[in-house]
């Protein structure tokens, strides 16, 4: 196991950040952490980089306890805080050079590892991190985090902020870095990012609802799914909330996801109904569950 | 050992990178030794001065030409009427009037007794005082003058002699107090703020992660400020000697090293504060209010210690910048060597163990 986390529980004060979680990580897995902002995957991350102590339960990291032997953790992992915005007053090159330097490496000696992602923002290296954009930044950072070359490598929200069209691309630069044999933890708070990871832990308030891999996640949802949509959609989510037989309404892009109480459920009943509600255009198709609806469901 | 000195690059990255944190080092010692050494004086120098005589005799005019001729004061105007002296108070031309009474030669002659009444200005007390000092000298010497057949059965002369700044020039008071000022700006608020601003960019956790030791990260931090502090010592000496002829009276090679162990004093703090702050706001917080204030009031600087009430003497004594401007006193103006100041070094010594002990006590390897 590339991580072992075993009844791990944190307290802050007040607040539990943490509750009594568990899971492993196989090596070489992406595995994602997926959960709205405050769910505590940030202090997880935090525990598995030996930054914070767990108040109880064990956890270790490229087989090391992350208490015990933390150093040796240290030496093994790449980290990638959530708010690590590098030095800004240093160039690209310096940077990187930087963080090759302390972690005792040269930029020559692990190239290969970093090529793909460097070649992108190498253009600029001269330019002042602060001055790049926030998909570059990103793509910076790993390259700093991944230097060292490391075992396992976290990455805390590293896509919030970024543009769709970066994020694209750096989900696709972990995928290549899975195939080097990086074992990958990854935290979002986009659910479309939770599909192209392994296996996917769906988080909140400190605890783990769920772990599965993204295909499977979608069967714990226990209804069919129906797309509704209507030419005013604020009229249309009323509607739908005040209608007695349903299970859940949410607003998904340019449709509502709808799911209803009872088992035999039949569409043209609700399409009566709305249109009663003076709502026109109403189309009602059948869709498949996304993480997002199961995630909902279980967040319940 | 590489990755010390990767580490120590990047520190002077930082600052060489940052045009107005580098103006503020350099420029303000400059500015404050200037400052203090031309502007912020004790010395009175051409004071405006009115005369409202009254008996306009050949005395009193002997006693006007000799106080005019002083090169500390400068007769601005001649009142005519007591009336007068208010309005020249307020419109601030004249720091001083001086009265001479009716028919002051004759009461001097037949009498023996003249008076002449000093009125000063003490918006600020400390130039009253002086100007009438001063006055009251000039009065003396010309009774003396006056006098010379006459013996007095009785009588006390005082010999005065100025050591060590016979010229009693201020600036020697204060180029001591700006090196220790300065040092302590530099050294303890800038660490301490280039430590918390890793803390607050995030970069710290990354630098925790990292195989760095703590140790080389706070070493790696302090190194740069040693170099610039050292090099702002040697601005400001120079300065002392060039522009106020600062005398140097005992040796150098224990001024620079008196100096290094207080500019290492001053880093331990600022190290200590950084392990106490959260953030930059903070560190600076702390260390204006901790450091910068008790260095210019109970340091000895501008205020006497021995004047002060007997709590803030008591005080005083944790205030490293009162030792070191023992030191400094002592080496530059008195010429003395370590077997006079060997307590103030050995109480230096002391305090920046005691500070690197807390601050060791107190980093943290990890966020809580």
């Amino acid at each position: 196991m590339s991580i072992s986390v075993q009844n791990i529980s944190k307290t802050f004060k007040d607040k539990t950040a943490l509750k009594n979680i568990s899971f492993e990580v196989k090596e070489g897995e992406l595995f994602g952490l997926i959960g709205p902002d405050g769910a505590g995957k940030t202090t997880l991350f935090r525990i598995l980089t030996t930054l914070l102590f767990a108040d109880s339960g064990t956890a270790t990291v490229a087989n090391f306890d992350a208490i015990d032997d933390y150093k040796k953790i240290r030496n093994n992992v790449g980290y990638m805080p959530g708010k690590f915005s590098l030095y800004q007053d240093l160039t690209v090159e310096e940077n990187l050079e930087f963080f090759a330097t302390i972690f005792g490496t040269t930029i020559e000696e692990n190239y290969d590892l970093i090529k793909d992602i460097y070649v992108q923002i190498e253009p600029f290296k001269n330019r002042r991190a602060g001055k790049l954009s926030g998909g570059m930044k990103q793509k910076l950072a790993l390259c700093c985090a991944l230097i060292h070359k490391p075992k396992v490598l976290f990455l805390d929200e590293p896509t919030t902020g970024v543009d769709p069209v970066s994020r694209k691309e750096f989900w696709e630069m972990l995928k290549r870095l899975q195939t080097k044999g990086i074992t990958m933890l990854v935290s979002t708070p986009y659910m479309d990012e939770a599909a192209l990871c392994d296996r996917i832990a769906l988080i909140q308030d400190g605890k783990i609802l769920e772990i599965d891999t993204p295909q499977h996640i979608v069967k714990h949802y226990p209804k069919n799914i129906y797309n509704v949509s209507a030419n005013n959609m604020y009229q249309l989510i009323n509607s739908l909330k005040n209608y007695e037989h349903n299970y859940s309404v949410y607003p998904f892009g340019e449709f509502v996801h709808y799911s209803d109480k009872r088992n035999d459920f039949n569409p043209t009943d609700l399409k009566l109904y709305l249109e009663k509600q003076q709502l026109q255009n109403i189309q009602i198709s059948k869709t498949a569950a996304t993480i997002e609806d199961t995630f909902m469901e279980l967040a319940k | 050992m590489k990755r010390f000195i990767g580490f120590i690059k990047k520190e002077f990255y930082h600052i060489f990178r940052d045009k107005r944190s580098l103006f503020i080092l350099f420029g303000m010692p400059i500015a404050q030794i200037m400052l203090f050494g031309f502007a912020i004086t004790n010395e009175i120098n051409n004071v405006n001065i009115a005369i409202l005589d009254h008996s306009k005799d050949e005395t009193t005019k002997e006693i006007i030409h000799k106080i005019a001729s002083s090169k500390y004061f400068t007769i601005a105007a001649s009142i005519l009427n007591e009336t007068e002296i208010e309005t020249a108070f307020k419109k601030g031309h004249v720091k001083a009037v001086l009265i001479f009474e009716k028919d002051f030669s004759k009461n001097l002659g037949k009498e023996n007794n003249a008076t002449v009444q000093v009125i000063a200005d003490a918006t600020d007390p400390n130039t009253a005082n002086t100007i009438s000092n001063y006055v009251s000298a000039i009065l003396q010497n010309y009774q003396q003058q006056i006098n010379v057949a006459v013996k007095t059965p009785y009588q006390i002369i005082p010999k005065t002699r100025m050591v060590f700044n016979p010229e009693l020039k201020s600036v020697f008071m204060f180029v001591p107090g700006v090196m220790t000022i300065i040092l302590m700006l530099v050294s303890a608020m800038m660490t301490s703020i280039s430590i918390t601003r890793e803390k607050e960019l995030g970069t710290m956790e990354i630098l925790l992660v990292s195989p760095l030791k703590p140790f080389q990260v706070i070493i790696g931090k302090v190194v740069p400020y040693i170099f610039l502090s050292i090099i702002n010592a040697i601005v400001i000496v120079l300065l002392g000697i060039f522009v106020f002829n600062m005398p140097v009276q005992g040796s150098y090679f224990l001024l620079a090293a008196e100096s290094v162990l207080f500019i290492i004093t001053s880093l331990s703090l600022g190290i200590l504060i950084s392990t106490v702050s959260a953030s930059q706001q903070t560190a600076m917080m702390i260390s204006l209010m901790a450091l910068m204030l008790p260095t210019i009031l109970l340091s000895g600087f501008i205020f006497p210690v021995s004047s002060m009430p007997l709590p803030l003497q008591i005080i005083s004594n944790i205030v490293p910048a009162k030792w070191f401007i023992i030191i400094l006193k002592g080496i530059m103006l008195k010429g003395v060597g370590i077997q006079f100041i060997w307590k103030s070094t050995l109480i230096l010594v002391g305090m920046t163990l005691l500070f690197i002990g807390l601050s060791v006590k107190k980093y943290k390897i990890r966020l809580e």
